[in-house]
């Protein structure tokens, strides 16, 4: 039976007046992906600083690991990879510097640091750039050596923020590529975005969260279906009519009729995704 | 202990890369070594140059360096990271601060070499310069662990570095300055290192420095509760 590795109840927080978070409660599955939708400002960064112990909540409970996350201490530190918004890279200090200067600080024999670093560097595609110094790298290849820090620890759990906003499609695939092989090894991971694709393709679950209220949760694709009122399907015809069909018996007829003189280039279910769902429940986009 | 080390080693490499503090570990003794060759005026007082670059430069290098580390670390999220992996506040200021109280140490080491002291009195110059080191250390992470961005920080730090490392010298000629001055730490170093091969050492002095370093210890100790509390 899967255990919980985060759980939230009730979770408020506040900025002087602004309540940033209001009653959240969630739960994440140990080995699962859970990702945050929500736009800027929705209090992801917030939540992620919650359950990691950077900042402790207003009203509510937040536990990782079974511990209280306003008491986090080595031990549960030791079992956390983070990736925030903001890189927290030495500038000045060549890729390889920042890494091996990290994994001192995890307690890796000083005789396993350069072969250490440098399987991480190849498995992130950075080894090529391992002597450049960080304040030269593009942001893609910033994001990436975040994401080698925080997996060089062996994390239990990551949490990551935003870890594929503003990429060039390429380098996304890429980061989405080292992140599936996290959650095959079994390790949860939590992210936030506000790439419907990205949770789709990544997430076992997921929340939307608008205005600190989690708005919904489940399944990306159950969540799709949930809100699948026109319940319809799409039919491309090869000379590029699109037509609109009701997912029920009243299509047959035509269907059968377009498969026999071999019309049709393509056939798509029109159940909505995730943004669709998120402009339905608030009225504004995730971007 | 392995934090402190880690820190310290980083630290070591990332200054060989940021001329910014370099210059602020060099200038002093080179200029001690420069003036000290090069100005010879009749009458004026053994080590004169030495004596007066010594004080200054204990109340700015380590003052205006610490500070600047600090101050970067936190406005670029380093020092966040670093306290999620697990290093503690007392480890990182333990790297950081060994780091440029060492190298201090070695620029005081030139600054010494330059004047004409015996071995007796080297030891002596060097004992004091490493307190004075200290007290400086103190309110520079004190600034340091108080401002949220480098600007704030150097804001905060110039105005102290010209009062701390200024007063020495303007004392030399103002008497009204000397009685205000006599209260300050780089004076009063000042004042010992120029009573090196007197036997009768001020206790005086020593009360001064350490009162200072006392008030500055609780100045950074109050910086690091506000700077480390969960909701910063």
């Amino acid at each position: 039976m899967m255990n919980d590795t985060i759980i939230t109840e009730e979770i408020t927080h506040r900025f002087g007046e602004h309540t940033v978070l209001d009653h959240l409660s969630l739960k994440v599955q140990e080995g699962e992906v859970f990702g945050l939708l929500g736009p800027s400002g929705a209090g992801k960064t917030t939540l992620i600083k919650i359950l990691t112990g950077q900042l402790a909540q207003t009203n509510g409970s937040a536990r990782l690991l079974g511990t209280d996350t306003r008491k986090l201490g080595r031990a549960e530190h030791d079992q956390i990879g983070a990736m925030m918004d903001n890189f927290g890279l030495y500038e000045r200090l060549s890729v390889s510097d920042n890494l091996a200067f990290y994994a001192e600080i995890y307690h890796v024999p000083h005789r396993a640091i350069s072969g250490m670093t440098a399987d991480i560097l190849k498995n992130m595609g950075l080894y090529e750039a391992r002597k450049t110094a960080v304040s030269r790298l593009s942001k893609g290849m910033k994001n990436r050596l975040c994401l080698a820090r925080a997996l060089m620890n062996h994390a239990k759990v990551l949490f990551l923020d935003e870890p594929t906003s503003g990429l060039d499609p390429a380098t996304t695939r890429q980061i989405h590529d080292v992140l599936r092989k996290q959650k095959a090894k079994g390790t949860t991971i939590f992210l936030t975005t506000h790439n419907m694709f990205e949770a789709e393709s990544l997430c076992d679950h997921v929340g939307l969260l608008s205005g600190g209220h989690l708005i919904e949760y489940g399944k990306p694709d159950e969540i799709c279906r949930k809100y699948n009122h026109l319940n319809k399907i799409q039919i491309t015809l090869k000379n590029s009519e699109t037509i609109s069909l009701s997912n029920d018996q009243s299509a047959v007829a035509p269907l059968a009729a377009y498969l026999e003189k071999e019309e049709i280039s393509a056939i798509h279910s029109t159940e909505p995704t995730l943004e669709s769902v998120f402009i339905e429940l608030t009225g504004k986009g995730l971007d | 202990m392995k934090h402190a080390l880690a820190i310290f080693k980083k630290q070591l490499k990332d200054t060989t890369k940021n001329k910014a503090v370099l210059i602020q570990f060099i200038m002093f003794p080179i200029m001690t070594l420069i003036m000290n060759n090069a100005i010879q005026i009749s009458g004026m007082p053994d080590n004169f140059f030495v004596l007066l670059f010594a004080a200054m430069y204990i109340g700015m290098a380590p003052l205006t360096a610490i500070s600047a580390i600090i101050a970067e670390e936190k406005e670029q999220n380093t020092l966040r990271v670093l306290l999620m992996s697990n290093v503690r506040p007392a480890a990182y200021f333990a790297g950081i601060g060994s780091y440029v109280w060492i190298i201090c140490l070695l620029g005081s080491a030139v600054i010494c070499f330059a004047g004409t002291y015996t071995p007796k009195e080297r030891l002596f110059f060097m004992l004091t310069m490493s307190t004075g080191i200290l007290v400086s250390l103190l309110l520079g992470a004190a600034i340091g662990a108080f401002s949220k961005t480098q600007m704030m920080a150097t804001s905060l730090t110039v105005p102290i570095m010209i009062f701390f490392s200024f007063l020495p010298m303007i004392s030399l000629f103002n008497d009204t300055v000397a009685k205000v001055a006599k209260y300050t730490y780089s004076e009063q170093i000042r004042l010992t290192l120029s009573k090196i091969g007197d036997p009768h050492v001020s206790g005086e002095s020593f009360c001064i420095i350490a009162a200072n370093m006392l008030l500055f210890a609780g100045l950074f100790a109050f910086a690091c509760k506000e700077s480390f509390s969960a909701d910063t």
